[in-house]
């Protein structure tokens, strides 16, 4: 028995090559300059640059705001679809997740290209809303998930208690269905907080992204400062993955 | 009349999510250059699709087949790689399974950007050029994870003692593997190897960061280098329009066939009672 355990042996090399080692590279690439010697300079420079502070700031906004809207527009659809009263078919939340097998930069550019045709500017409104567009079945998915497996007889006991069917929902069902909120959370804003290409075509280069500076950066041989931003970017996706998992073990544990 | 709102409401959403398809779809039938110009019906646009034939945009074959051929071998090795990790890991107690499964989870929770910048930074600094090989391993990468991820609830589902008596009975361990291991996981090992494909096929940003200057295109950095210019290549319209319609009908024929098995096995147990 314990000689199969060898076997993860080749695939823990491989993470640590492909994985770990990457990872440290970044961190020793943001703590050095161009001729591989020690310096903070890298950090300084970031926190020095207006422009970049404000590109930062504004993808945080772009990414809570397009967290929130795909949790308001996601929930009562993931409510409804997971509703035995109100969808008998599995076959429509599959309808949900089948565009993703589009090509997402071209499924972009077609929602880009439909905004300029209606005649609609693109700016932020747009970009809100192509962002919305892309990830909004991740958000439907995981909440989807958690409601459609959830036990209905604690609704029902609740109902039977005398709650009013709102009381039920706000008391039973809404804090039941939170991990699955917190993981559709961390789905969506991961993404949205890191991407590049999509943001481009759905402003038409008016918003410039976190992830666009990164990828300029890099692309323009600056990899010292590339990899600093790319260091910031991880700490972001680090306490925000701890945060929502915490909550998620918190959701959980408070009510079973 | 509830009902009815409720359903209007997933209606609508669905008719909004499609409504960039349905526009690739239409003008997919006319010649025009510019996406959301109608020039007139015409399927030249099939027919350069389907004959080969596309007119100055031949890259755009080459950009097809390197996706398809990147997303065979990172699927098929992933796979290979994943299956034999999980056994490993499911055997594994303790802090070592803890490390491990931590690391495993790092590719599938880092942003794709950081994936791909942190693989050039190694493949700079490793001195490794950077083209085909780099965007397979990086695939590989990302791949894994989610392979071994499907396998290891198979191996947990098992009874292990199955294992054991095949051994007993003078299996060489080999043989066990393959008699009784792979029948096992393979459930598992055929939806992670479908994960691993389509997550490739649809890859952008690491690939964009990892495929070299050497002008290796893939479908996904293709568009984006077609947008860039200004200008889409028309052949993507039929091409992206036959892709939606093929997965659909995999999609359909995937569920009728489910059903019917259901409906049998719900059969056999009535007959078996």
């Amino acid at each position: 028995m314990s000689k199969r355990s060898n076997w993860s042996a080749p695939y823990a090399v491989f993470l640590l090559l492909f994985v770990v080692l990457p990872l440290l590279l970044v961190a020793m690439y943001a703590f050095q300059d161009a001729d591989g010697h020690f310096t903070l300079a890298n950090f300084g420079k970031f926190f020095h640059d207006p422009d970049a502070l404000k590109t930062f700031a504004v993808s945080l906004e772009i990414a809570i705001e397009t967290t929130a809207l795909c949790v308001l527009i996601g929930y009562p659809a993931a409510w409804i679809l997971a509703s035995k009263k109100y969808n008998r078919s599995a076959v429509t939340i599959v309808l949900f997740i089948m565009p993703m097998w589009v090509n997402a930069l071209m499924r972009t550019l077609a929602t880009s290209q439909l905004f300029m045709m209606i005649g609609v500017p693109l700016g932020k409104g747009t970009l809100l809303f192509g962002m919305v567009y892309d990830f909004l079945p991740f958000m439907i998915y995981p909440i989807y998930n958690v409601l459609s497996k959830m036990d209905k007889s604690y609704a029902e006991a609740a109902q039977d208690l005398g709650a009013s069917p709102g009381t039920v929902f706000r008391k039973v069902t809404l804090p039941l269905s939170m991990p699955g909120v917190w993981s559709g959370v961390l789905m969506v804003f991961m993404p949205t907080v890191s991407t590049f290409a999509i943001s481009e075509f759905l402003t038409n280069n008016k918003f410039k992204l976190f992830g666009t500076i990164i990828q300029d950066n890099i692309n323009n041989g600056m990899w010292n400062y590339g990899a600093v931003l790319s260091l910031i970017m991880l700490v972001i996706i680090g306490i925000t993955s701890l945060a929502s998992k915490q909550k998620g073990a918190e959701q959980s544990e408070n009510l079973i | 009349m509830k009902k009815f709102l409720a359903k209007s409401y997933i209606w609508i959403l669905l008719a909004v999510m499609y409504a960039p398809l349905v526009f690739i779809a239409v003008f997919s039938f006319t010649e025009s250059r510019v996406l959301g110009e109608w020039s007139g019906f015409s399927t030249q646009l099939y027919q350069n699709i389907l004959t080969g034939d596309m007119q100055g945009a031949s890259s755009l074959t080459d950009a097809v087949k390197n996706t398809l051929i990147i997303a065979v071998i990172a699927a098929v090795v992933s796979t290979l790689l994943g299956t034999i990790a999980a056994v490993g890991i499911h055997n594994l107690r303790g802090r070592k399974r803890q490390v491990i499964s931590f690391v495993n989870n790092i590719p599938m929770i880092n942003p794709d950007i950081i994936t791909g910048v942190s693989l050039f930074l190694l493949f700079v600094f490793l001195g490794v050029t950077q083209g085909y090989t780099s965007v397979v391993l990086a695939h590989i990468t990302f791949c894994t994870p989610y392979v071994v991820l499907s396998v290891l609830p198979k191996l947990q589902q098992m009874n292990p003692n199955i294992y054991e008596a095949a051994l007993d009975l003078g299996a060489t361990p080999a043989q066990a593997f393959r008699k009784v291991l792979v029948p096992v996981l393979k459930p598992g090992m055929v939806s992670g190897f479908i994960l691993a494909f389509t997550m490739s096929l649809d890859d952008f940003a690491v690939t964009f960061f990892t495929r070299g200057t050497e002008g290796l295109e893939t479908l996904s950095t293709y568009i984006y280098a077609d947008a860039r210019k200004g200008g889409l290549t028309p052949e993507l319209r039929p091409l992206m329009t036959l892709i939606f319609l093929i997965v659909l009908i995999l999609l359909f024929v995937i569920n009728v066939r489910q059903g019917r098995l259901a409906r049998r096995r719900e059969g056999a147990a009535k007959v078996a009672l």
